[in-house]
């Protein structure tokens, strides 16, 4: 089986097992959900530090560098917004 | 065992802690935990990717790192909850961009392009979608922040412009793989462009009620940019972490939709929020009964039962907090009080919760359209605070503009207060018979305002 193939199976069935998760979500999180889905999509930090690490000339530096700050902003951002509102929501 | 085979664990370490992370969102009890789980588990992620590659220079890396840094974390400290989505939107906007630079720094290695095979394919979906989603995003955080006209900007022939659009983004890509005769480097620099006007010109024509659609359906994207950036690099982490956004949003989207009784199509294509196509002119004529504070604190403070249904008017006026206390003032005198929460009564789905969450409402007062619709019936009294569209029979009727859409059955209640700055229609543009029957009683004023008052004579009832 070639990587492509490979690719495409874990992506199908890791949106089958997000669908599974995800549509039990109360609609009450739904926002600390999708700012924590937010976070979670900063992990093109982890292509970004790729092609910054293995950069061969300036303009592949300055894009990598500039793909990591942007997916760093998702990563710290979202992470602590959610948390921000996820302790806001208390039962008394 | 090798040092990669170590970096291939520690990755799928973080793949599943993703999963379980995302799972502990189904409860508000475990979901701050369930935070720190997906946190962690990208703190592994960066980690092994620095261990698995020979990083030549950290110069760049630190930097970008520290400035991204800074700006999400103070970005996420100081952002008003009001603002959330604008802020979400600005993030997805992020996240799409970092994909498609991702792409692009790739497809720099290619002189000649990279050819039609994996790489080369995902190369170009990773930069489309990553420049659609960052243009769109933009153009939705403008116009949330309200930076741009929150109306929907249309033209005639706006679809057809779109479509011949798409397909030229389409040809572009095809060329920019280097396997055709034109310089594929310059196409490829058209493909971006031509993506970055995809985005904005998508999501220009939709107007600012749909807005939670909007950013739904770029979260979305985003994941799936996230997606297509690990099948260019090939890492598993990315093209599960991104499946993960990818169904997220997609469930929100379709959610949303589902809540205001509208196709993904005809909120994408049907410029809908804002253009009324109703005569404004006679709405609010009718006769309609009036109350102030001292007669609502009256109807609500001798009752069993009382259900408040919030909406966006609440949270324009800021009146969270004295909701908070009236609710506190009613519950102390022996009524049950519970909120009713439409799936958009918000700025993006479940906004409203969190905003009153952050009033420090407990969340389990706090019910959904489902949960609660059928207790209206044996219901005392229903509070409507800055919600109009949302408790509309018209919704019942077959031919009304909102015919279909789920609505919180409020005037089924034996009493209806509805607190607003007047009769004007909501986002539909159409009146609210709601206003006019017998048993409805009009609280006109400032949210804000009104509810202080509110609190003050519920406080006097003795």
């Amino acid at each position: 089986m070639g990587e492509l193939m490979m690719g495409l199976y874990v992506f199908v069935l890791a949106t089958l097992a997000g669908r599974e998760v995800i549509t039990k979500v109360p609609p009450t999180l739904h926002t600390p959900l999708m700012s924590g889905a937010n976070a979670i999509s900063g992990i093109a930090i982890v292509g970004a530090l790729v092609v910054t690490g293995r950069a061969e000339g300036t303009a592949q530096t300055v894009i990598g560098v500039v793909a990591i700050a942007m997916a760093m902003v998702n990563v710290v951002g979202g992470f602590m917004v959610t948390d921000r509102m996820l302790a806001m929501f208390r039962k008394r | 065992m090798n040092a990669s085979v170590i970096v291939e664990l520690v990755y799928l370490l973080s793949a599943t802690l993703f999963v379980v992370g995302l799972k502990r969102l189904q409860s508000p009890a475990t979901a701050r935990g369930g935070n720190g789980l997906a946190a962690l588990a990208m703190l592994l992620a960066i980690v092994a990717t620095i261990a698995e590659n020979q990083i030549l220079s950290w110069t760049g890396i630190l930097i970008g790192m520290a400035v991204g840094g800074l700006v999400g974390g103070v970005g996420a400290r100081f952002v008003k909850m009001t603002d959330m989505p604008q802020m979400v939107g600005l993030f997805n906007g992020f996240g799409g961009g970092a994909s498609a630079l991702v792409a692009i720094a790739e497809y720099l290695s290619y002189t000649g392009g990279p050819g039609a095979g994996t790489a080369g394919v995902t190369m170009m979906l990773g930069t489309l979608i990553g420049a659609v989603t960052f243009s769109g995003s933009f153009i939705a955080f403008l116009k949330l922040q309200e930076l741009m006209s929150g109306n929907p900007i249309t033209f005639p022939g706006q679809n057809i412009a779109n479509g011949l659009l798409f397909a030229a983004v389409l040809a572009t890509a095809v060329m920019a793989l280097g396997v055709g005769g034109t310089d594929p480097r310059t196409m490829f620099y058209a493909l971006i462009g031509l993506s970055l006007v995809l985005g904005i010109s998508l999501v220009i024509p939709i107007g600012g009620a749909d807005m939670p659609v909007v950013i739904s359906l770029l979260n979305s994207y985003s994941g799936l940019a996230a997606s297509a950036a690990g099948f260019v690099i090939g890492n598993m982490v990315l093209i599960i972490s991104g499946a993960l956004v990818g169904a997220s949003g997609l469930i929100l989207t379709m959610l949303m939709c589902k809540g205001m009784n509208r196709s993904l199509a005809n909120v994408a294509f049907g410029a809908f929020g804002g253009t009324a196509s109703v005569d404004r002119a006679s709405i609010g004529q009718r006769p309609h009964k009036r109350a102030d504070a001292d007669a609502v604190a009256a109807e609500l403070g001798y009752v069993n039962s009382v259900v408040v249904v919030p909406g966006y008017g609440l949270a324009v006026a800021q009146a969270q907090h004295e909701l908070r206390k009236v609710g506190d003032l009613l519950e102390a005198r022996g009524v049950s009080v519970r909120y009713a929460i439409h799936p958009v009564a918000g700025r993006m789905p479940g906004h409203m919760n969190v905003l009153l969450a952050e009033a420090d409402i407990s969340y389990d007062k706090l019910f959904d359209l489902d949960e609660i619709n059928d207790d209206f019936a044996s219901t005392d009294a229903v509070l409507v605070v800055g919600a109009n569209d949302v408790v509309n029979p018209a919704a019942r009727e077959p031919g009304s503009a909102i015919a279909g859409m789920p609505i919180l059955d409020v005037d089924k209640a034996r009493r209806v207060i509805v607190m607003k700055r007047s009769l004007s229609p909501g986002f539909a543009g159409i009146d609210n018979d709601l206003f006019y029957m017998d048993h409805t009683l009009m609280f006109f004023g400032d949210a804000k305002q009104s509810m202080a008052d509110l609190a003050r004579e519920v406080r006097e009832l003795g």
